[in-house]
């Protein structure tokens, strides 16, 4: 008998075990015995993990920020003048939007808005093939639940499965157990993408007769009710035809394999979207913003600016101080920003909100007498008469 | 010694002190977890867990404790998973005590055994856990033999490296 203890104690081992597992699949939802076994396990791999990643992201920092300068200065500029552009491109995808707003309220349309997430940091994996799971540095104590979406800035990346203390598990979206309800932005095709035992994305059951076009992209389409509609999944990567349905590959939008830091959303909100109550911000207010400003007078030429004749013209910056009013929290250029009040005669501009008295708005040239407008010449104009709304 | 693994085996025997059995196989699941970040091929073809497993069995040449650190390692090595607990166990259940059986009849210390017995011991856990996760869990998993034998080549090489490191913090019995 003593022989065959060993082999005895073997086949015990698996046979728990067996049993265990086969507890654990029929019901997964009232298995509690093993979720005291992966709090054990995440609290003693984690925080290692998370001291490591902390320790990194300092060191990254502080080499980034104070030692490794290079080229800053001139990304600085090509920043700024990207910035110009997109500010006007703003306003028109701002008057695009509230079209669109208009419209929905119209049909009654309701939409889910996020409207809360939480920046987390990616410490870990699983460390299996079998098992596209990432873990975050954030937990339930953060206010992290299960369910929750997590995205990154490129797309979607996965959902929270489970939550501990300070660390939570994230089904990625190419797990083959993973599931993400997906429409198709420009055939407005419906379906269901799927990871693969491979790690690669599909989207499943698309009937051989639908068309997709490769490089078409794909967005959440709501219908899971974990993610909202509209967010970037990917792209179609490659169709063929595999029997009645057609075998649909999509390359994910966030690089799931180097997923740094990613967005929780911890808060959505149904409603019907709301016409905004403020006035739309014209492109010509945004020029007239550039504008250049009069420095700092002295005192004794206060007085004597604000006779006529001075110099001091009505510009184009009449309009920015309706655009200031409307966003008074949005900053101003540093002479604007310095309470020049009574500076110039145009204060008095009937344009020019009555409510907002210590606001001078109105940009005049320096002692040159030059017209400050002259300078639009040099900012980036629209092509064409159409691209700025009016 | 208390806390410490011996073999009544009359074979060379080593042991290894409570705070390496515990430390060594906690690190090789902390790497294998942590490591994916920055490489993300190293979860797709190495199991450093495995390693571990593999090593201590041999080198205690006991089946009891052989099977005893497989069970454990592959319980940790679930709860990172979102898998149910038992799927790595199973395996590296086998695995341990099959290790342990093999280091009483063979010469484990040469280069050339150890690669052999390396990539024997990783296919068989591959077998046996793609055949535990396809019946008992329901996943459908894809076997190739191209991709398995290259992996249990990659892990072959890279115990030579592990075992050579752990060879230092071994005790003879």
């Amino acid at each position: 008998m003593g022989r065959y203890r060993n082999v005895s104690i073997l086949a015990a081992a698996i046979f728990i075990q067996i049993v265990g597992l086969a507890i654990q699949v029929k019901r997964p939802a009232e298995n509690k015995s093993s979720r005291l076994i992966r709090v054990w396990a995440v609290g003693t791999v984690t925080p290692l993990e998370k001291a490591i990643v902390r320790l990194e992201t300092g060191t990254t920092y502080i080499w980034h920020n104070y030692f490794y300068l290079r080229g800053v200065r001139q990304r600085n500029r090509e920043l700024e003048a990207q910035l110009q552009q997109l500010e006007l491109e703003q306003v028109r995808l701002r008057q695009d939007a509230e079209q669109a707003r208009r419209l929905q309220v119209l049909v009654r349309f309701k939409e889910q808005f996020i409207e809360q997430t939480l920046a987390t940091q990616v410490i870990g994996a699983s460390g299996s093939e079998q098992s596209r799971i990432i873990y975050l540095d954030k937990g339930s104590a953060d206010g992290l639940q299960p369910d929750m979406a997590v995205i990154s800035a490129d797309g979607i990346v996965g959902k929270v499965i489970q939550v501990f203390r300070h660390t939570a598990q994230v089904l990625l979206i190419n797990d083959q157990t993973s599931g993400v309800g997906t429409i198709l932005e420009q055939s407005r095709l419906q379906g269901v993408l799927r990871g693969k035992p491979s790690g690669e994305l599909a989207l499943d059951n698309v009937m051989a007769e639908e068309e997709v076009k490769t490089g078409e992209r794909l967005l959440t389409s709501g219908g899971d009710q974990i993610f909202p509609k509209g967010l970037p999944v990917g792209t179609i990567a490659s169709v063929s035809r595999a029997g009645e349905f057609l075998r649909v590959k999509v390359r994910p939008a966030a690089a799931l394999n180097h997923l740094e830091e990613v967005l929780v959303i911890t808060s959505k909100q149904t409603r019907e979207p709301a016409l905004s109550a403020a006035a739309s911000v014209r492109a010509a207010d945004i020029l007239a913003e550039r504008l250049p400003s009069v420095p700092d007078k002295p005192e004794s030429q206060t007085s004597a600016s604000a006779e006529p004749g001075t110099g001091n013209r009505k510009t184009a910056a009449s309009s920015s101080a309706q655009g200031d009013a409307r966003n008074p929290a949005k900053p101003r250029s540093s002479a604007a920003a310095q309470g020049q009040a009574g500076q110039t005669a145009l204060a008095s501009d009937p344009a020019q909100p009555s409510a907002s008295p210590a606001r001078p708005e109105k940009r005049t040239a320096p002692a040159t007498g030059k017209p400050a407008a002259t300078r639009t010449e040099a900012l980036p104009q629209p092509r064409t008469s159409g691209d700025i709304p009016q | 010694m208390a806390g410490s693994y011996t073999s009544r085996e009359q074979i060379e025997v080593y042991r290894f002190s409570a705070p390496v059995a515990i430390a060594v196989p906690l690190l090789a699941i902390f790497l294998q977890a942590f490591l994916p970040r920055w490489l993300p091929f190293f979860a797709t073809y190495i199991d450093l867990p495995l390693l571990v497993v593999i090593f201590f069995a041999m080198a205690r040449r006991s089946q009891m404790a052989g099977l005893l650190t497989g069970v454990c390692v592959g319980l940790v090595q679930d709860a990172l998973t979102q898998h149910p607990l038992g799927v790595y166990g199973i395996s590296k259940t086998v695995v341990g005590y099959g290790a342990s059986s093999l280091g009483v009849k063979l010469d484990v210390e040469s280069v050339a055994t150890r690669l052999l017995v390396t990539t024997g011991f990783y296919v068989v856990h591959q077998v046996i856990y793609f055949t535990v996760v396809r019946a008992l869990v329901g996943l459908n998993l894809a076997w190739s033999w191209q991709r398995e034998l290259g992996s249990a080549a990659a892990n072959a090489i890279l115990g030579i490296v592990v075992f050579a490191l752990l060879d230092r913090v071994k005790q003879r019995a």
